[in-house]
């Protein structure tokens, strides 16, 4: 981290800007083609936008630096969900985020005996590698591009995660996510094993009085591509039901991503998150923006 | 045959006589060092349904394409340095060539394979996908449906492992 805001102090003296060419000393951005990089997770990184993919954040190839913030706003039947974030691409390579998570119970709150507009809120801390593949030139193969991943979550409601019956207010996530380009299909495919421990995505807190064990869950996510610009999609992940005085349902959505332009992108969706918390059958909708470069 | 018999008059090309030389190259290009000429240099497998050929509106939109992508590289600001000394008029056909023979026109390839025409300009993923766009706005010019357009890039995609060096 103290290397790269170096390198990009000495860039800024150089006098890059973003659309700067390749010359020695130069940090090169952009190149990408549109979409490549997939939209930003609701965990933050790319992925789809309940799930995490195997696409590195950012425009930037293999040489150069990229990177991107998104705002998301989930507004199911009973409870709201705000997210936002950045991320870091370096080479197309390694990616860091961070993310902040804003679960709102509004009105439900009262219901629950947690007050009216109680807001649960998590921080995600997230770092991805791609370890083999190329999702879009490998055309002539069936394999995907590979990454593997790690996600710090941190809650802020130690005492009622626990009253419900979970084991910690912070947890780690391990996923290794498959992203393959179907081009003469125009479809795009990507499927994630995550070992979890966490509750509604840890905002209910990690482990629980049903169990405390490292479960796989899967996250799968397929779209097809209508223009360079535009993806429809859905994705289905499921989770883990660790807390016994509710039971966690998967998760679904319907999504449709367009791109703007190479910087700028929305996503929206249908979800369908389950029951959370007692309170069934939260369907709704789902927006996301994402700047990057 | 007919490719070995050329690929033999390029051999003499290259023993310095100017005669052949102009036996040899085509109108308008310049000659080039000699090279076994084969389909396999097209460095893809021809598609073997005429869908896409047709959804590319067949020879005629594919020398469309080819005119668009080419006068766009050249002029392109992200990547016209590559271009400076290039044969415009060979570099045309043989795309064209190359097309029409991946998306099963019937067409023979006749240019060098992709390694060897782009050996040391110093590649990059940047400059491949800069081409890609290209390629697209010519395909979306050409009105040539999105889904048709991916078969043919699905097909060209894996040639960036040779073409792009760094
Ligand atoms: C899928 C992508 C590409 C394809 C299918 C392709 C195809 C071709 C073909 C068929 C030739 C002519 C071969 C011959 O003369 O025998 C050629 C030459 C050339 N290509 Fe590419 N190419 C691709 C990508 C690129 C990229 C990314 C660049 C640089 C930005 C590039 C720059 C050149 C140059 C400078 C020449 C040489 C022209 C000359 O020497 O006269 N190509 N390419």
């Amino acid at each position: 981290m103290k290397r790269l805001s170096k390198t990009a102090l000495a860039a800024m003296a150089l006098g890059v800007c973003a659309a700067g060419g390749a010359h020695a000393g130069e940090i090169e951005t952009g190149g990408k083609l549109l979409l490549t990089h997939g939209v930003s997770a609701v965990e933050g990184g790319a992925g789809g936008g309940l799930t995490s993919w195997a696409v590195i954040a950012g425009n930037e190839t293999n040489r150069g630096v990229g990177g991107e913030v998104h705002g998301t706003y989930v507004d199911v039947k009973d409870y709201k969900l705000r997210a936002f974030g950045g991320a870091v691409g370096w080479h197309d390579r390694v990616e860091l985020s961070a993310a902040r998570q804003e679960f709102d119970t509004g009105a439900t709150g009262a219901k629950l005996g947690l007050g009216k507009g109680f807001t649960f809120k998590q921080t995600v801390l997230g770092a991805k590698v791609k370890v083999l593949g190329d999702a879009v030139y490998e055309q002539d193969s069936w394999v995907p591009q590979i990454a593997v991943g790690v996600q710090y979550k941190d809650n802020n409601q130690d005492a009622i995660v626990r009253a419900v019956g979970a084991k910690k207010d912070s947890g780690v996530d391990v996923y290794v996510a498959a992203t393959k380009l179907l081009l003469d299909k125009s479809l795009v495919l990507n499927g994630t094993v995550r070992l979890t421990k966490a509750n509604q995505m840890g905002l209910l807190g990690f482990g629980g009085d049903q169990s405390n064990a490292y479960k796989p869950q899967f996250e799968g996510s397929a779209g097809y591509l209508l223009s360079k610009r535009l993806v429809v999609g859905a994705e289905y992940r499921t989770k883990p039901s660790n807390l016994g005085f509710a039971k966690e349902d998967d998760w679904k959505d319907l999504f449709v991503a367009y791109a703007v332009n190479k910087s700028l992108s929305v996503t929206a969706a249908y979800v369908d998150l389950g029951d959370i918390a007692t309170f069934k059958n939260q369907r709704g909708l789902y927006l996301s923006l994402q700047a990057g470069f | 045959m007919k490719s070995f018999i050329l690929a033999g008059l390029a051999a003499i090309t290259l023993s310095g006589s100017a005669f052949a030389q102009e036996a040899v190259v085509p109108p308008g290009e310049k000659p080039v060092d000699a090279y076994k000429q084969s389909n396999a240099n097209a460095d893809a497998t021809p598609m073997t349904d005429q869908k896409t050929f047709e959804a590319f509106h067949g020879k005629e939109g594919i020398d469309r394409i080819v005119e668009t992508l080419v006068e766009r590289n050249f002029a392109d600001p992200r990547i016209k340095d590559f271009f400076a000394a290039a044969d415009k008029v060979r570099l045309k056909r043989t795309l064209k060539e190359q097309f029409c023979y991946i998306l099963g026109g019937g067409c023979d390839y006749t240019g060098r394979n992709m390694k060897d025409s782009h050996k040391d300009q110093g590649t990059t993923n940047k400059d491949m996908n800069a081409l890609i766009e290209n390629l697209q706005f010519a395909m979306d010019k050409e009105g040539v449906p999105f889904a048709a357009q991916n078969k043919l890039l699905a097909k060209l995609a894996p040639q960036q492992r040779d073409i792009v060096e760094r």
